[in-house]
Order: C-alpha cells, then structure tokens, then sequence
C-alpha cells in the first residue's frame, strides 16, 4: 500500500495532539500512514511511541534548528521535497492556522489541490467538509495532484493501532528564500493545565452575561469539573473577560466536542458558526428567548450565577 | 510606504448563505454581499501605517462586477485608489489559481507591503497569504495581533495557540491580521463621497498575462461533488431554574454520561 503522510501537530508541553492521532486514523484508509515530524533538534524522540500505537509504520524526522527559527516556509520546503520522493497517496495536516499554512505552501510548490476543514476522508480521496458556520455540508475531491487536505480536530475518533516505526532522519537544508520571516521570540500565555480548546472533548464558554473577567472563574471552575477546556463568546472578549485566544465562533476558533456549555451567550450567529457542529450543546441564560435555546439539548433559564454554583456543587456530590 | 491591501466580498456571514446548484460554488445573487470583516481590520492597519510613515493605499479585490460595490466602501474608509480585476474567466477560481491571480496583479503594483484578513468568513481556508508570498518570494508574516513598523523592518505578534510569537522580516511582505489588531474606523460622509471619485482600476486576464485556461472552473485544482444543508439541530428540553436548575443539568449530564 502506498504512504499517506501525516504532518505531525505536537506541543512541547502534551506531546502529540489529538488531531494528529485523528489524522493517522484517517490515514490508514487510505495507506500506510507515515508520520512527519517536523521541528527542532530531537522534537522526534518523544513522539514515536505515541505516534506508533496510532499506526504510523514510519516516521521522517526533519529536525533542524533552522526549522523552529523561521515561520513556515523551511517545513513546506522540507515537506515537498519528501513528497517528491516518496510519491504518497495523500498528505494531512492539521486544519489549524500552522497545517493551514504549510499546506498553502506545499499546494504552490506542487501545483496541486488543497481542501481544508476535511471531517472526513474516503478511501478514494473524496473529502468532507461543513462550511457556511456548520449549516453545509460539502463532498468535494482535489483534480489536480494527490488529496492533499488539512483535518478540522475532532473529526473522527482516533483508533489505537500498533506499529512499531522505523525512524528515517531528513536532510534539512533551508535555502535563503525560507529565511525571510524569522522567529525571535515565542511566549507562552495560556495558563494551567486545560486541554487545548479546539482539541477538548468538553467546552465550557462564557458570554457577555458572565458580566467581569473575574467572574470567568465560574466558568474555569465548571471547566475544571468536567476536564474541559474554557472558551468564550466575541461579546465577552470584545469586553475584555477573557483572552482572544480563546474566543470561539466565526471570528476565532471552531470548536466541535462531544459536549458544550454555553453559559450566558445569547447564541448570535457569530458565535454559532464556532460551536453548532458540537455533539451536545448545554445552556444557561436567563433569557429564555435567546437564540442559543434553539439548539441546546439541554438548557436552563435562569441566573448563571445561581445555576452554575449549584452545577459544581451538583458535580462534586456525584464523585 | 506602498501598501496594498487584499479586500474580498463575501456573502454576510450574519444571514443564511448558500451554495449554487448548477455548478457548487457560492451563491452571490441571493447574499448579501458586504466586504470580508477580517480586511476591514486590514484596511485599517494600512492607513494607521500611512498616518505615521506616508505613503500609499491601494486596494486590490479580484471578484465580480457587484465587488465595485465593497471596493467604494473600502476606499471611503480612506485609500487612495483600487485595482479590481474582473474577467468572467474568473468565476470558479478555486485558491491556488486565486493566489496566481493575485500574486499577478500584485506584481504590477509594486508594494512594499501587502496587508489582508488571516481569514474570509466565507471559506475560511487561510491559505492565500502564504501562498502569494511563496509565488512572489516574499515573506509573510501572518495571524498578527499588532504589527510595528521601523524603517524597513516588520514585526508582528503571532496569535497561537500557546500564546504569541514574535516574527519579524524585512519589506517587501505579506501580513495577514486578526480582528484583534485595531479597531476599523466607520466611513466619515465625506470618505463616502469622496469614496465616489477615487480611481478605480479594472484589470482584465489579459492585462496579467494570465490565460483563462488557468483560471476559474477550467482551471480550477479541486471540485465540490456534491453539498447538501446539515440538518437543522432541534432543540431539546428547557427548563426554568427555580431553585434546582443546577441540579436538573447535572442530570441531564449523567444520563449523557458526562458526569
């Protein structure tokens, strides 16, 4: 069977992402899954007992200080000159801004097709896609070159399957061309030990109704309850409760996890085009006539700052 | 400074928008069509940069004859001028083709700095940045929360998910902006009248060298088979808090197994 390569989404602090293990999943429907790990000196060796036991029969490490030292364009360089010679039959990487940008990249080099936002992958190479805030859905094939697609997280649950990978190490030459964004400092600001929001399987999101920054810990509280990741409306980020990072809707991150809180937002399209694809949607708001009951599962009119208390209560009683 | 900034119309993201049936791309006749939010925070950055350093504005939209309507909106916000390429041999450009086109009218227009939204609201693919400064060779510093301007030098604060890089590199460049950047000034009357007498340039194929083959449907590198409307999702059980709302979601959690 042919290679399908998987570009490798890692953090230095929680190795893999899930994405990824979603991605090597997809992937052997369509071949043989090789993982590309594509960063600084030794990023490899941490991930590849992960990365095999979700299957990845090989692993292509480009690991270059040069790599980590300029946005992008060296991992693209890097990245086309496998695909060049390993002829695979596709190439994932994750539908977050970094995958999305590689592979804008690697579309050009190549002269070939991408589609991002894929939620699902045929054997054949036919993607899926929910476009338009979640409200259509889309079938849609690259014509010119091989599926090259990135992968919206929490698109498929990731399977377990064990391989052992042999590690093959790349030559990473970087030309002048690749060095002209370069990277001089990166600083971390997201705080604690929350799942990353696009990747949690639980999201507890705040709104306007939340009504200060420092009420948002009743929302980080619930979040840590249920092990779950905290976003939060435009409203409430426009009003400066929360950090951008983690606005969620048309204008920041999509969001799609097996559960939903919305506590104190209204529901505006805008911020339904982030979260409507959501397996289970939850609300409090005390107005009962807001939008988001429309699609709630479960919702509660009332005061948040009544409900939510007695929630968490509710929660550690049950333990 | 030269700054080039990227407008596209997109249907209003705050309405119901839709595909064609005939032939799967977006349906502009029945939408709304306004200027892409995300360039409005771009637009703004360019005249900020022109307000401190000098310089010029130019918008550059690739779209068709009713985009004339968000190009007069961009510029009463206060450019100076706006390149429009049209050509009916566009309709069905998918991006990599849109990133030739652009990457060709951009070629002509000379600029040090090229600034767009990181995203449309439409297909929110991301991709066109990077893939114009890789046609030109030029760098590209993109999802900027703040963008400082020092002679010839850029730097941008990159929004991640961990927190923020800083990436920095010499003009001539692409950057691509977040909504977090500024805050987009409204159009003065005057703008908008003034708005009414700025050039605006219309570009065809021909004039980029640019054969329609390579363009639009015909050369389009991927294809939408199929679409359908996802379901409505329905909405499920309500309840008013009257003292135990709390205590009802956490059951509806547990029969959920989420608790």
């Amino acid at each position: 069977m042919s290679e399908v390569l998987v570009v490798v989404e890692a953090t230095r602090e929680f190795g893999v992402k899930k994405v990824t293990l979603e991605m090597l999943t997809l992937a052997r429907g369509l071949g043989t899954p090789s993982a590309v790990v594509l960063g600084g000196p030794g990023a490899a060796e941490a991930l590849s007992a992960k990365l095999g036991e979700y299957g990845a029969a090989k692993i292509y490490a480009a690991e270059s200080a040069e790599i980590d030292g300029y946005l992008v364009a060296p991992k693209a360089t890097v990245l086309a000159e496998l695909v060049g010679r390993v002829q695979p039959a596709a190439v994932l990487l994750a539908s977050a801004q970094e995958g999305k940008e590689i592979a804008a990249r690697l579309a050009v080099k190549l002269d070939n097709g991408i589609l991002t936002d894929v939620v699902g992958l045929d054997a054949d190479g036919t993607a899926t896609q929910v476009v338009f805030a979640g409200s259509t859905i889309v079938k849609s094939k690259v014509t010119r070159g091989l599926p090259l697609v990135t992968v919206r997280p929490n698109s498929v649950t990731p399977e377990p399957a064990a391989a052992t990978p042999a590690v093959e190490q790349l030559t990473v030459s970087v030309p002048a061309a690749d060095k002209l964004a370069r990277v001089v400092n990166r600083v971390a600001e997201q705080k604690g030990s929350r799942p990353e929001l696009t990747e949690a399987s639980v999201v507890v999101s705040g709104g306007r109704g939340v009504g200060t920054a420092d009420n948002f810990t009743l929302v980080e509280e619930l979040a840590d309850l249920l092990g779950g990741a905290v976003g939060a409306s435009r409203a409430a980020v426009d009003s400066g409760y929360y950090p951008h990072q983690f606005q969620v809707g048309q204008t920041g991150k999509t969001v799609s996890p097996q559960l939903y809180i919305a506590l104190g937002i209204s529901g505006a399209i805008q911020h339904r085009a982030g979260m409507q694809t959501s397996k289970t949607i939850v609300a409090v708001n005390k107005d009962g006539e807001a939008p988001i009951f429309e699609l709630a599962d479960f919702g509660v009119v009332g005061d948040l700052f009544k409900v939510v208390p007695q929630t968490a209560e509710e929660i550690r009683k049950r333990r | 400074m030269n700054i080039v900034v990227l407008v596209k119309q997109v249907p209003d993201s705050g309405a119901d928008r839709n595909l064609r049936t005939d032939d799967n791309t977006v349906d502009r006749g029945s939408a709304n069509n306004v200027i892409n939010e995300m360039d409005e925070y771009a637009i703004e950055e360019a005249l900020k940069i022109k307000e401190a350093h000098g310089g010029e504005v130019t918008i550059l939209t690739m779209g068709p004859d009713q985009a004339t309507e968000s190009i007069r909106k961009a510029l009463s916000m206060g450019p100076d001028k706006a390149v429009h390429v049209l050509d009916d041999a566009l309709a069905g450009s998918c991006a990599v083709t849109t990133s030739t086109v652009l990457s060709a009218a951009l070629g002509r227009l000379n600029a040090d700095l090229v600034l767009c939204g990181a995203e449309s609201t439409d297909g929110r693919v991301q991709v066109l940045p990077h893939m114009i400064a890789e046609r030109l060779g030029v760098a590209a510093l993109t999802g900027a929360r703040k963008l400082t301007v020092d002679g010839g030098t850029l730097t941008i604060e990159r929004q991640t998910e961990e927190g923020y890089e800083v990436v920095t590199a010499e003009a001539p460049a692409v950057v691509s902006v977040w909504d977090t950047i500024n805050e987009p000034r409204y159009p003065s009357f005057k703008g908008i009248m003034a708005a009414k007498k700025k050039p605006v340039q219309t570009l065809p194929l021909g004039d980029l060298g640019v054969a329609p083959a390579e363009v639009g449907h015909a050369g389009a590198t991927s294809v939408v088979l199929e679409h359908s409307k996802r379901p409505p999702r329905s909405s499920g059980t309500k309840v008013t808090d009257e003292g135990a709302g709390g205590t009802q979601l956490v059951e509806f959690l547990a029969t959920e197994k989420f608790v």
